[in-house]
């Protein structure tokens, strides 16, 4: 057991230790997701179990946008590739691209986000409201709680755009963004789910 | 005073969260001492209105399980485990801190409860939370339940749940990551393991309430139907998201316990601990079994024959890693020297008790039988036996044994022995007779009883029990004061310890290791076998050693959070804005605070 005793001595003494060579923040994110799989699991069950079990319209099939819901699913995909560029530029020292790529990523999740207050703006036209029906309280609640994740993620990224302005961002700090990536890419998957059960299986 | 409420030092908020957790302790006690009293006798022995034994039997759950046992584990977590590792501090100093401020406000809150009746425009002692620990639905909802108790145990619990995530995720990464040189994962002391898988089960249980709270919140705030039937909402769901959580949590409470014996046991017999690897790995097991038994707290909500026959087949596996567990300790026992120190006095009660308790919840597997004992107070003797037989019995073993570490100061072995025999006769007597009362027919969560029921010496002697329980911690509360007067005397290695606590002074120095240690056995401190003991580290560390300032932003940050819960429960929605700015304002001036790990 002596494999890189000397080495990580010295780190620990200097308090960069890291017996898995694994950054700490890095691994308390992917236990950080690893516990948000478990809160977007218990609506998504809540979803599931309520499915097809409201009292009154409108029923799912009456309302659901597919093809805008699609064009916001394409966009929240391709705010991740952006998100893929603005690391890899991060990381590579090119700051001038990794700002366009960072407002990009940022850009592309606002249009999530006005997507989805057009969307919940007009089921509320239509009659669907929070309280309407077991689908309506089922759905705005794990969308709203999915839009609110889509939120943090672009206050997070124009924090991190901001800073690039500054010039206070570089090769540097690419853990930071690979963090940042971690959560827009897991909140993305998630929506993948939820298009799926919600949209796609009614 | 600055400086405790700017600390990151993990020493500092462990006893921060020791005397916090015992505080409310004190209370949780207080109100089962209330409780009692009513039941001495039929009809009531104190005249305790039934709404106002609602809150107190809510409440002793609530405070003791998520006020007291989780947070007097969190103390140990923080104080030993950056040792038992060695490590100078956890991986996320500050955001330790906001986890302790978190915590403290969350109970604050709920506890204010009892005080804020007059702001409601009601009496004091009648908007604390009422409907039970486990709140079930639909007793929840806004028509059965008009008032802000609700509000409170909801509102107190979403914010009791993101202190406990943040530590989660900080000691997940602390025991992983931060390990000294040579400490593999099957070199940790079994504390530190119990702790890993207690922290897995906290991150992947609490999300679960928290969408349950969160889901309860907008049926009573905006008017949701998710567990009003009228609605079509369905309250068994309510059931099976709380105890998705509940189950989890049962395990989250007892595993630091028995991690803590696992390390007394072997060092007052002077033998390593039998079969350490099975014990790690029936602790992981019984982590995984705990998340595959949820439904048998519902067998009674009617779930059909195949669903209670799979969860009570589960539910009896889990006593399998159990009995393992305790087969070892026993063998840990086996030809050793038994010393019986305080601390060890305690390991051996909770041995005892925990498999006392563990019987009656093994009866209980079996749905039939559990039918019958469902809501009545043999259900109750059960809980108690595990959770003051298990948890309180292991964690007061850990407070004798590592509270020279901790203070510098020794317990008195006196004043301990007497704690230890007060408690465990006041436990039997409190606890054995709910068994009868409950099999006779005694429901729980009543503020009278009929004298025809046949249950009245049996609660005489339990209202007795509970009483000298109340003694015996009024003299472990003693002699935690009376060693601030002495002075600091306790050496290294008081106990004969093994693990690497016990090789730095007590109390350590604020750098914790002069020299992070490199470590080659299981037990770096003891002459076995194939290992010499450990060298012992300088006495002054080679060079400076850098360690990190305070800061305030942890608890500014933490404020946050119960200010949005008075700006809800008040209905006044620019208080809630107000905390949500502190709440965002707090984490951004963390974030770009130059702070040196």
């Amino acid at each position: 057991m002596r494999y890189d005793t000397q080495e990580h001595a010295a780190a620990v003494a200097h308090g960069h230790a890291s017996f898995m060579g694994l950054d700490n923040r890095k691994m308390a994110f992917w236990a950080f997701i690893g516990s948000e799989c478990l809160l977007f699991g218990s609506l998504i069950s809540t979803y599931l179990v309520y499915k097809g079990r409201s009292l009154t319209g409108p029923f799912p099939h009456e309302i659901l946008n597919i093809p805008f819901t699609s064009f916001s699913t394409f966009d929240l995909l391709m705010s991740s590739l952006a998100m893929v560029l603005a690391l890899a530029a991060v990381q590579r020292g090119d700051m001038k691209q990794g700002k366009i790529w960072l407002f990009v990523t940022a850009l592309l999740g606002l249009v999530f986000l006005g997507g989805q207050y057009w969307e919940f703006s007009h089921f509320v036209r239509e009659g669907l409201g929070l309280t309407t029906n077991l689908f309506g309280s089922t759905f705005f609640v794990l969308t709203g709680t999915h839009g609110a994740h889509v939120t943090v993620g672009v206050i997070w990224l124009l924090t991190l755009w901001v800073q690039a302005l500054r010039g206070k961002l570089g090769p540097a700090n690419a853990m930071t963004v690979e963090i940042t990536g971690l959560y827009w890419h897991f909140v993305d998957v998630v929506w993948i789910v939820i298009f799926t059960v919600v949209y796609l299986i009614q | 005073m600055k400086s405790w409420l700017t600390t990151t030092d993990h020493k500092r908020i462990g006893l921060l969260y020791f005397w916090t957790a015992f505080g409310f302790f004190l209370i949780g006690g207080l109100e089962a001492l209330i409780i009692r009293a009513q039941l001495i006798k039929p009809d009531g022995g104190l005249g305790v209105s039934a709404e106002t034994f609602n809150q107190l039997f809510t409440m002793h759950g609530t405070t003791m399980v998520f006020l007291a046992l989780m947070p007097l584990s969190a103390a140990f977590f923080n104080f030993i485990i950056p040792l038992q590792i060695g490590a100078r501090d956890v991986a996320f100093p500050r955001l330790n801190a906001f986890s302790y401020w978190v915590f403290l406000l969350g109970g604050l809150f709920l506890n204010a409860s009892f005080l804020a009746g007059p702001l409601f425009g009601a009496d004091r002692l009648s908007v604390a939370p009422d409907a039970g620990w486990f709140g079930y639905a639909n007793l929840t909802s806004r028509q059965f339940s008009p008032g802000p108790n609700v509000d409170f145990w909801l509102l107190g619990l979403q914010i009791l749940g993101i202190a406990s995530l943040a530590a989660g995720f900080n000691f997940i990464v602390t025991i992983l990551n931060m390990r000294a040189p040579g400490m593999r994962m099957l070199r940790l002391p079994v504390f530190t393991w119990m702790t890993l898988v207690t922290q897995f089960l906290i991150i992947t249980a609490f999300p679960v309430i928290t969408v349950a709270l969160v889901l309860l919140m907008f049926d009573r705030f905006f008017g949701t139907h998710f567990f009003v039937p009228q609605g079509g909402g369905d309250p068994i769901l309510w059931q099976h998201l709380f105890w998705m959580f509940g189950h989890p949590e049962v395990y989250i409470l007892i595993l630091p316990a028995m991690g803590v014996i696992s390390e007394v046991l072997p060092t007052f017999s002077r033998k390593p601990l039998f079969g350490y690897t099975v014990v790690v790995y029936s602790g992981v097991v019984i982590a995984f079994l705990g998340w595959s038994v949820w439904s048998h707290h519902m067998f009674s909500s009617g779930l059909g024959p195949i669903a209670d026959s799979v969860f009570a087949g589960t539910t009896m596996l889990i006593a399998i890693p159990t009995g393992v567990k305790i087969f070892n300790w026993i063998g840990t026992l086996w030809g050793g020297q038994i010393r019986f120190t305080t601390s060890m006095l305690f390991a051996l009660g909770f041995i005892a008790m925990f498999i006392i308790g563990g019987l009656s919840g093994v009866s209980h597997a079996s749905a039939p039988a559990d039918l019958q004992q469902t809501d009545t107070y043999y259900v109750v003797a059960h809980i108690h036996y595990v959770l003051f037989g298990g948890t309180i019995l292991g964690l007061f073993a850990g407070m004798y044994y590592w509270w020279p570490k901790m203070t510098g100061r020794m317990l008195s072995e006196t004043l301990g022995k007497l704690h230890f025999w007060l408690t465990i006769i006041g436990m039997n007597l409190a606890f054995f007779p709910m068994h009868f009362s409950g099999l006779l027919g005694m429901p729980r969560r009543i503020y009278t009883y009929s004298s025809e029921l046949g249950v009245s010496r049996f609660n005489e002697l339990s209202t007795i029990g509970a009483f000298i329980i109340g003694i015996a911690t009024l003299v472990f509360f003693w002699n935690l004061l009376r060693t601030r007067w002495q002075p600091i005397t306790a050496p290294n290695n008081p106990w004969g310890g093994s693990t690497l606590e016990w090789a730095i002074p007590s109390p350590p120095p604020v750098y914790n290791f002069t020299v992070i240690p490199t470590v080659a056995s299981r037990m770096p401190l003891w002459r076995t076998e194939r290992h010499a003991p450990m060298t012992p580290l300088p006495e002054q560390p080679p060079a400076p050693i850098h360690v990190p300032g305070g800061s305030w932003w942890p608890m500014i940050t933490a404020t946050g959070l119960p200010i949005m819960a008075i700006g809800a429960i008040s209905r006044t929605l620019p208080i809630v804005f107000v905390g949500v700015a502190v709440l965002v304002v707090g984490i951004y001036r963390w974030a770009f605070e130059p702070f040196e790990m």
